[in-house]
């Protein structure tokens, strides 16, 4: 027998979403702003092994001599980024949904055989709990980027003001970087994280969208 | 029967959704559509002015930009040369109301040194040594009544083809130099000779090079990156 399961709350289905756009102006404004110095780089020596971003890319997307506009983009709506965030973390500290997301000792163990599943190396099924080893530390993981991009860029925003921040970071260009780093570790997050949505099929998507999910329950015995 | 009410809730959860999207997307428009103010659309710069009241609220004399040992000087980079010519003016004089000073007017004040960062709004950034007046001492000796009563600097090249506006308050801090020395030398004509701002709590942007005229009033004096799109106070 089917039957309909309680998921996901409704505040995280909204702030899960209202931060889908948030971020996306965050990600893009930060990229008209990188542009303007686009330093970094891969590789051994001289030799650049991936350059942070090659030409096409820029031309691609359009992004070149747009500082001025980035930054304003960047600087109005990290207020509202912060917000979401903080308005998330507020809500699943107070309603315990935390419990399901923090992860726990058995997590990173758990997170391992959920990869090997995944990977299709092992036949042992995740846990069928809410959120499995994996999702537990990604979930939490992301939470924390977001809160390290808060810091990273208030240290290179207010250098001085908060110049004690910038300093315990290793300075204005290291702050630079280090936010720069948790920008491209939002991406990579993303993509493995669409490419699961995409795996755990529509039962799984439609949950984050309505909050309800069909389970299959054993008919109780006559 | 799961059937039809899952259907149900997610017929209304995508509607809701839907609209939701919707009116992103037309806020969004919105937005990007409005008339500008300095080059950005207006919600934009109003954004920026309340970070702006922010920072000012929060900004402290006593919090200091960071200074280096003379070991993390780095060599020196140009950028930019708005209004400076590539000889100086053996003329130059530094107009301040109905006052025209000489260099020498401004090093009878007492010199101060200092290592500190520059950092130029396009993300990189060079440790400098500067050598010169602090802005605090120039305006005690040949404007207090104008800096008391006025809450803006405007500072500009002789031509006035570059100009900065400056809150009183940033141009008042300690750390805030009329700088004739860069790394131990005479500043160069690249470097704004004979006298340049050297305002570690800015953006390069506001660091003019090759002052003209300092000018104080109570209105936000133009600047001409702010003009262009940029942050008016552009300030750490």
């Amino acid at each position: 027998m089917k039957q309909l399961e309680a998921k996901h709350p409704r505040a995280i289905r909204w702030l899960h979403w209202i931060n889908f756009p948030l971020l996306t102006i965050m990600l893009w404004s930060g990229l008209l702003i990188y542009w303007a110095n686009g330093i970094y780089s891969i590789g051994i020596g001289r030799f650049s092994l991936i350059h942070f971003f090659p030409n096409w890319f820029y031309d691609l997307l359009g992004v070149d001599h747009r500082l001025a506009e980035g930054m304003a983009w960047h600087f109005v709506f990290m207020w509202l980024f912060a917000i979401n965030g903080l308005v998330y973390v507020i809500y699943t500290a107070v309603s315990g949904e935390w419990r399901y997301l923090v992860p726990n000792r058995n997590s990173f163990r758990e997170a391992i055989q959920v990869m090997l599943h995944d990977l299709h190396l092992s036949k042992k099924e995740p846990p069928p709990r809410k959120f499995n080893g994996a999702q537990q530390i990604a979930y939490t993981s992301i939470i924390v980027m977001g809160a390290g991009s808060i810091v990273t860029g208030l240290a290179i925003w207010k250098s001085v003001q908060f110049g004690w921040l910038t300093y315990l970071l290793g300075g204005y260009e290291a702050a630079r970087l280090e936010h720069f780093l948790l920008a491209a570790g939002y991406v990579l997050f993303f993509g493995i994280h669409i490419a699961q949505v995409l795996r755990a099929g529509w039962n799984n998507l439609r949950s984050m969208i309505t909050g309800y999910e069909v389970v299959s329950v054993k008919e109780a015995a006559e | 029967m799961t059937d039809q009410e899952i259907s149900r809730i997610t017929r209304r959860s995508l509607l809701t959704g839907g609209i939701a999207a919707l009116a992103g997307t037309a806020a969004w428009k919105w937005l990007r559509s409005r008339p500008a103010d300095g080059n950005l659309p207006w919600p934009l710069r109003v954004g920026l002015r309340i970070n702006e009241e922010f920072s000012n609220d929060y900004s402290s004399d006593t919090r200091l930009a960071r200074t280096f040992p003379a070991s993390a000087i780095q060599e020196s980079r140009e950028n930019g040369d708005l209004g400076l010519d590539d000889d100086v003016d053996p003329n130059w004089k530094l107009n301040i109301g109905d006052l025209s000073l000489s260099l020498a007017d401004i090093k009878a004040l007492p010199k101060v040194e200092m290592i500190t960062q520059l950092k130029c709004i396009e993300g990189w950034s060079v440790v400098v040594k500067w050598g010169g007046a602090r802005f605090r001492d120039f305006v005690a000796k040949y404007a207090p009544n104008e800096a008391a009563s006025n809450a803006y600097v405007a500072l500009a090249t002789p031509d006035r083809e570059y100009y900065v506006g400056l809150d009183k308050k940033s141009a008042m801090h300690p750390q805030t130099l009329l700088a004739y020395e860069m790394n131990g030398a005479p500043l160069t004509a690249e470097h704004g000779a004979p006298l340049r701002l050297a305002i570690p709590l800015k953006y390069g942007i506001k660091n003019l090079k090759q002052i003209g005229t300092i000018a104080f009033s109570n209105t936000r004096p133009p600047d001409y990156w702010a003009e262009r799109g940029y942050d008016w106070y552009a300030g750490f």
